[in-house]
């Protein structure tokens, strides 16, 4: 009897930390990441005034009891009107695309170079790759202002090489856009591309060799369907983080370079708008929430076969 | 497979790979021993904008608030996202569980300024609500940063405990031992290695963010990105370089020795369990 109540007492406790386990993490998140949100999302339907906060209240006690809600859509209806929001989305779509593309041409061969070295070395190139991740993501940006000004040392170099005679305009261009993000978001390209390479079963590389096919048909044919796991993922780490870039474009880009996440921050910090700065975040979400579901989902998958290996 | 290995198109594109990647780092260290002050012209090796950097008082400070943030947010990120690594792998099925792993999934991916003009706009409505932060600073920074990097802590735990099965708890659970006592004495060894990277990582996202601490920082807590960030934006200056310099071997000094401890590690392990093994045999 008592052997069974203290059984009962243990499961109790255990199902208690279960929960326990759970909440803590849980209920941060919720708190501070989901929540927000929904603030977000309220903020968007209020309007700008003068004052703190600088947003009218979305619900009011009027005269007593009445409870008024003050809601309107227009701050969507601006960002529809005003050609900059859409042009500014559109380039930001345009611009994380072609960056996107361009990471894969060249984080693909790296990952596969890397994939296929030895072992020794396989593990140095990959902590080579990580390394960048690792050190500022600001400092790296700001490398490039040095190498890309019209006196800075590409133009220099290109200049003694004799191949120009004049500096080109490189910085505060779109190009100079490209390469920051190509750069800043390479190894998370890299990344995924080289796990699900280096999981290949190499045998069937050498099956469709053997039966006399040529190495480049066999890369089209076998090593890129298997590995379009991988590329999902590492495009979608590049893609979604690099349209709402901020410090990119601001630092390397002109004044024509269109990026909302630049007129987030413009809305925000210089025109002290919240209502119009959280419209334009709730838009940005709307755009990113099939591409994030669709990583998500990726991982989840991920997630089971690892645990079904595990099994 | 050999020839693939020694192809020369892929040791070309590693070549210009790692150099893309490496050469603006090494350039910019070149340059913060450059005499004079224009960044692109070399004028003699000098280490003269060192002694300027450690005389900045804005930046001395700003380096103090970046690192005590830091070290607070990689700590409580370690903490959180180890318990959320264990939910997700351990934990099955519960109500919830595609909404708690959706929010483990989502802030590596959110656009900065997402995250931070949200959070931001969170605090300001529970200070009008209960009070609760009183202002912005240090604090209303440090819970952004845990919020974003301990998604990262729990993404890095849960690959290696799905490395893992779960047969060494199980049998400290049979042999009598309670969950949390087998997550201490035999779980988190396993995992220690992940904690590490995971408070590492965290650490370093902490220390470089500069978008989500713009939105919740206070006038009193200007952290380091947000000084280099407002002097880059005036141009390039050597003591950003000096600075840049410090900040890049400070991490390679630190990553390399934690690859190589942790490499240890493993290597021990490994070579604890063929021993083992070689002994069952012998016995056998």
């Amino acid at each position: 009897m008592i052997a069974r109540a203290g059984q009962w007492v243990t499961e109790v406790l255990q199902a208690g930390g279960r929960r326990l386990v759970i909440a803590v993490p849980f209920v941060w998140l919720l708190l501070f990441f989901l929540a927000p949100f929904a603030i977000v999302a309220k903020i968007s339907l209020a309007e700008f005034r003068v004052g703190v906060p600088p947003y009218t209240p979305l619900f009011e006690i009027v005269e007593g009891a009445w409870l008024h809600i003050r809601a309107t859509l227009g701050n969507y209806a601006y960002l529809i009107d005003d050609p900059l929001y859409v042009a500014a989305y559109l380039s930001s779509v345009k611009i994380a695309a072609v960056s996107t593309v361009f990471a894969l041409l060249i984080g693909y061969p790296m990952a596969y170079g890397i994939a296929r070295s030895a072992q020794p070395w396989r593990n140095v190139l990959l902590l080579a790759v990580m390394l960048p991740f690792w050190t500022s993501f600001l400092i790296r940006v700001y490398a490039w202002i040095g190498i890309l000004r019209s006196n800075g040392l590409l133009n220099n170099f290109l200049l003694w090489l004799g191949v120009i005679d004049e500096p080109l305009v490189l910085l505060n261009t779109d190009l100079a856009v490209y390469i920051g993000i190509v750069y800043s978001y390479l190894p998370f390209m890299i990344l995924p591309l080289y796990a699900t390479l280096e999981k290949m079963d190499l045998s069937l590389l050498e099956a469709a060799q053997d039966l006399g096919c040529r190495p480049w048909k066999a890369f089209v044919t076998v090593t890129l369907p298997l590995s379009l796991p991988g590329i999902i993922a590492g495009s979608m780490l590049v893609f979604i983080p690099a349209v709402g870039e901020f410090v990119i474009p601001d630092l390397l880009g002109g004044p024509s370079t269109l990026m909302i996440g630049k007129v987030l921050w413009s809305e925000f910090f210089n025109n002290r708008d919240w209502p119009v700065a959280s419209a334009v975040a709730i838009a940005m979400l709307v755009l990113l929430v099939a591409p994030i579901v669709f990583f998500q989902r990726y991982r989840m998958r991920q997630d089971e076969k690892a645990r079904e290996a595990a099994l | 497979m050999k020839s693939v290995s020694r192809s020369p198109f892929l040791i070309t594109m590693l070549a210009f790979g790692f150099a893309f990647l490496y050469l603006p780092i090494l350039l910019l260290i070149l340059y913060s021993f450059n005499e004079s002050r224009l960044v692109t012209v070399w004028g003699g090796f000098s280490v003269k904008w060192y002694a300027e950097l450690f005389q900045d008082a804005q930046i001395l400070g700003a380096a103090k608030i970046s690192l005590t943030v830091a070290a607070i947010t990689a700590t409580l990120a370690t903490a959180l996202g180890t318990l959320a690594g264990l939910v997700l792998v351990r934990f099955g099925r519960f109500r919830g569980r595609t909404l708690f792993s959706g929010m483990i999934t989502a802030p590596l991916v959110m656009p900065e300024v997402v995250t931070g003009l949200s959070i931001l706009l969170l605090f300001v409505a529970l200070e009008q609500l209960i009070g609760w932060p009183a202002g912005r600073g240090v604090t209303t920074i440090t819970i952004a940063h845990v919020t974003f990097t301990m998604a990262y802590v729990a993404i890095i735990v849960q690959s290696r405990l799905t490395q893992l099965d779960g047969s060494m708890e199980e049998a400290a659970m049979d042999l009598g031992a309670r969950p949390a006592k087998a997550f201490l004495l035999v779980t988190l060894p396993i995992i220690a290695p992940a904690l590490v990277s995971g408070w590492l990582l965290a650490f370093t996202l902490s220390l470089d963010d500069l978008v989500i601490a713009s939105f919740a920082a206070g006038p009193d807590s200007t952290t380091l990105p947000m000084v280099v960030f407002s002097s880059v934006r005036l141009g390039v200056s050597p003591k950003i370089n000096a600075l840049a310099t410090l900040l890049v071997l400070g991490a390679t000094i630190i990553i390399i020795g934690a690859a190589w401890f942790m490499h240890r590690q493993d290597r021990d392990r490994d070579r604890a369990v063929a021993r083992a093994m070689a002994e069952q045999k012998d016995r056998e």
